[in-house]
């Protein structure tokens, strides 16, 4: 190195340097916070309206409506998130949740604007890690098109947290006449995914200690806006819309068949599975229906916009395994039926609980 | 593997699930089938299989299937369950389970439940993962809960081999081991279910083959087809089985010679007979069957949790009196026959074990909708 040291725009690294680990002071609202957020929160997720660094930011709603025209709505939400292990293939927390709170937007065909997150770390945390996870929050920002303008940081004991807890909330806007909701599905409506099940979970448990097994698989967590965004601009009679996180397909379809009051069959035979998770599900004795997905969503269509919205999926690269899986039906209100290969059918019931291996 | 090769290449499942070869087979079942037969399918996972697929609506109708006694989960004694919670209750033990175990209800609580009070409860897939658990927690002790058929016995037996290789003083194992003939010498014995065909267990063959069961097919007259797990397997055994009835047959056959030879696998019996002896066992539900369990020898007598924590043994418990999984284990009752099933009784709040186990077949009826007034029933039947 030559020449004279450029000091513009250079902050001290030395306060983050000289702790590798979160410590309970990081929380204390003293300086050590301040030089947390400074120097690893804001280069990462910094924008005009967090800059503000006030108790509350101040948006300016009317004018997120007005852009989006005349009957515009807003859409609310909130999730928290809670993964172990933190870093799993294809992804971390900070991704997820993000992604994670941005789908529960597009849920309800709302275009996702605005974030805010509250990160509850645990004493002992790898700096590393924290900066990880901020750095992945941004790109997956980026990639969704959303700012984080509020933000929160706590530090709870050690042993008292799971490393990292993200805790986020999402604002967005409904474009003029688009009504998708849990309640309107109808009989006759065609029954969409837009991929493969259970990569998530499966990903995640293939890290999960006492169950590691090895496995390409990796998550697939992603934000399903644009594929919901695509997907309106084809049909404006989409009924209703669930992103297939914990409980898995057989969660949503049955979350959808009581809130609508109809009933589902599907066939099983054309539910798209990895064969990597079919595979890991066999071992395990899960039921890829019931695991997770991150980056997922089923979709409730009328029958004569069904093949539109099924090419508009596919051409997107979040939906090019989408596919037709079954119908809404008049009977059996409330219950989801599948068509087995062989020609049987079974109800599909919502998950007991806790998933757990089967002993052999 | 890549290519053409790849397009080739068995996958050992997807082949045994097809659809159109199992309504070939089944077709050839209705075709076979003259009189009413009673046919048992031995293992918890074949109950699931069936009732998953729907292969039970596919049967001709004068013959039935009844499930047997093959959920290790749901035969463990309420007693042994009890006594593996308040081992996993004390603050100085690690417990270490196969997962579905932990949702069983013992008379009190489950092992979820202790867990969440602060026990240290955990969920592992290989028996051998617990040694490691135990190395690396030198301070603590590590109580394996060793349950199950012929199926898990090698490796459950070989962790304990391995702890004794290894020097390890923190593990011992709660044995609940069980064993198949003696259950069905018992079945037969009592002359309740009146079964007339048995389709066994493919897995407890691959360790133990089929020879045991020749005995038993001749002196009760019953055909025995060792049959795998998948819709194509299930159909092939049912329609094995069926045959030799119609001709008057009782043979052993085998439906499953992908995975299963007469002296099954000799390494893992040895590894059996090393470390555990006959006894007899309490089942849950049906009660005491001579000679049909697996204790450790007094050779191991040192890896015994109720030998390490003579406490638990005076552990004595006693079932709901509502529950009939014990008929339901035998053949005797269907699920759905029970005045508590989906009512007092579900997965959420199970009164007994065979509504717990992903394998239990009270569980199998829950999941799959085979409620006696469901929607879905009254469709099968119309």
């Amino acid at each position: 190195m030559s020449g004279k040291p450029r000091l513009e725009g250079w902050t001290c690294p030395a306060p983050l340097r000289n702790y590798p680990t979160i410590v309970l002071g990081h929380g204390s609202g003293g300086l050590m916070m301040a030089d947390l957020i400074r120097h690893l929160f804001a280069p990462a997720l910094g924008n005009e309206l967090l800059d503000q660094m006030a108790d509350s930011t101040v948006i300016d709603a009317s004018s997120m409506l007005q852009a989006a025209g005349e009957g515009a709505r807003l859409a609310f939400t909130t999730d928290s998130f809670v993964v172990s292990p933190i870093v799993f293939p294809g992804g971390d927390i900070g991704e997820l949740a993000v992604n994670g709170t941005v789908n529960d937007l597009a849920m309800s065909g709302a275009e996702p604007l605005l974030l805010s997150a509250a990160f509850i770390l645990e004493e002992g945390l790898p700096m590393e890690t924290l900066a990880r996870i901020a750095e992945s929050v941004r790109r997956a920002c980026e990639a969704a098109g959303v700012k984080v303008v509020a933000g929160d940081t706590k530090v709870v004991n050690r042993g008292h947290g799971d490393g990292v807890y993200i805790s986020m909330a999402g604002l967005g806007v409904i474009p003029p006449a688009v009504r998708i909701a849990p309640g309107l599905g109808r009989p006759g409506d065609a029954v969409l995914v837009s991929g493969t099940m259970g990569d998530h979970g499966m990903a995640v448990l293939s890290r999960r200690e006492g169950l590691a097994f090895e496995t390409t698989l990796e998550s697939d967590t992603a934000p399903l806006a644009g594929l919901v965004k695509a997907m309106i601009a084809t049909s404006r009679d989409i009924h209703c819309l669930r992103d297939l996180t914990r409980g898995g397909l057989a969660a949503a379809l049955n979350e959808l068949a009581a809130a609508s009051k109809v009933g589902v069959e599907f066939y099983e035979a054309r539910v798209p599975v990895r064969p990597a998770v079919r595979a890991a599900c066999e071992m395990l004795g899960f039921d890829p229906l019931y695991v997770a997905n991150e980056g997922k969503l089923v979709c409730f269509v009328p029958e004569g916009e069904a093949k539109a919205v099924l090419i508009a999926m596919r051409a997107h690269p979040l939906g090019r395994e989408a596919a037709r899986i079954g119908t809404v039906v008049a009977d059996h209100p409330e219950r989801v039926v599948a068509r087995t290969a062989i020609g049987g059918s079974r109800l599909v019931d919502l998950p007991a609980g806790e998933l757990l291996p089967r002993i052999c | 593997m890549t290519g053409r090769d790849a397009g080739k290449a068995m996958k050992y499942l997807d082949e045994f699930r097809d659809g159109k070869l199992t309504r070939r087979l089944l077709d050839e079942v209705r075709k076979t089938v003259t009189r009413p037969w009673k046919l048992m399918e031995i293992c918890g996972g074949q109950t699931h299989s069936i009732l998953r697929s729907g292969l039970d609506q596919l049967l001709p109708e004068n013959l039935e299937l009844v499930h047997g006694p093959g959920c290790p989960v749901c035969v463990t004694p309420l007693e042994l369950i009890d006594k593996a919670i308040a081992l996993a209750a004390r603050p100085e033990v690690i417990f270490a389970s196969y997962g579905d175990m932990l949702r069983v209800p013992g008379s009190g609580r489950d092992l979820f439940s202790v867990r969440a009070a602060g026990g240290d409860v955990r969920v592992v897939y290989s028996p051998l993962d617990t040694l490691k658990i135990a190395h690396e927690n030198p301070k603590k002790q590590v109580v394996f809960f060793a349950i199950g058929f012929e199926t898990t016995a090698p490796a459950n037996a070989m962790a304990v081999i391995q702890a004794e290789r290894q020097g390890l003083r923190n593990f011992s194992v709660l044995v609940s081991h069980v064993t198949v003939p003696p259950a069905i010498s018992a079945i037969l014995e009592s002359g309740q279910a009146g079964v007339n065909g048995f389709l066994a267990a493919g897995h407890v063959c691959t360790v133990m083959g089929y020879w045991e069961y020749e005995p038993l097919a001749g002196r009760y007259g019953v055909p025995v087809v060792v049959t795998g797990f998948e819709p194509v397997d299930i159909a092939r055994g049912v329609l094995m089985c069926v045959r030799q009835l119609e001709q008057g047959k009782a043979e052993v056959e085998n439906a499953y010679a992908r995975s299963v030879c007469r002296e099954g696998n000799k390494p893992a019996q040895a590894v059996i007979r090393r470390v555990f002896e006959p006894c007899d066992r309490a089942w849950r539900g049906i009660g005491v069957i001579p000679g049909s369990g697996y204790r450790l020898r007094e050779a191991y007598a040192a890896f015994d949790a109720e030998t390490r924590f003579p406490d638990v043994r005076g552990i004595l418990t006693q079932e709901s009196p509502v529950c009939i999984s014990g008929l339901v284990l035998q053949g005797l009752k269907k699920p759905s026959e029970c005045p508590a099933f989906g009512a007092l009784c579900t997965p959420q709040a199970p009164l007994g074990a065979t509504m717990v186990s992903s394998e239990g077949a009270c569980a199998a009826y829950f999941r799959y909708g085979r409620h006696a007034d469901s929607p879905m029933a009254r469709e099968v039947r119309a």
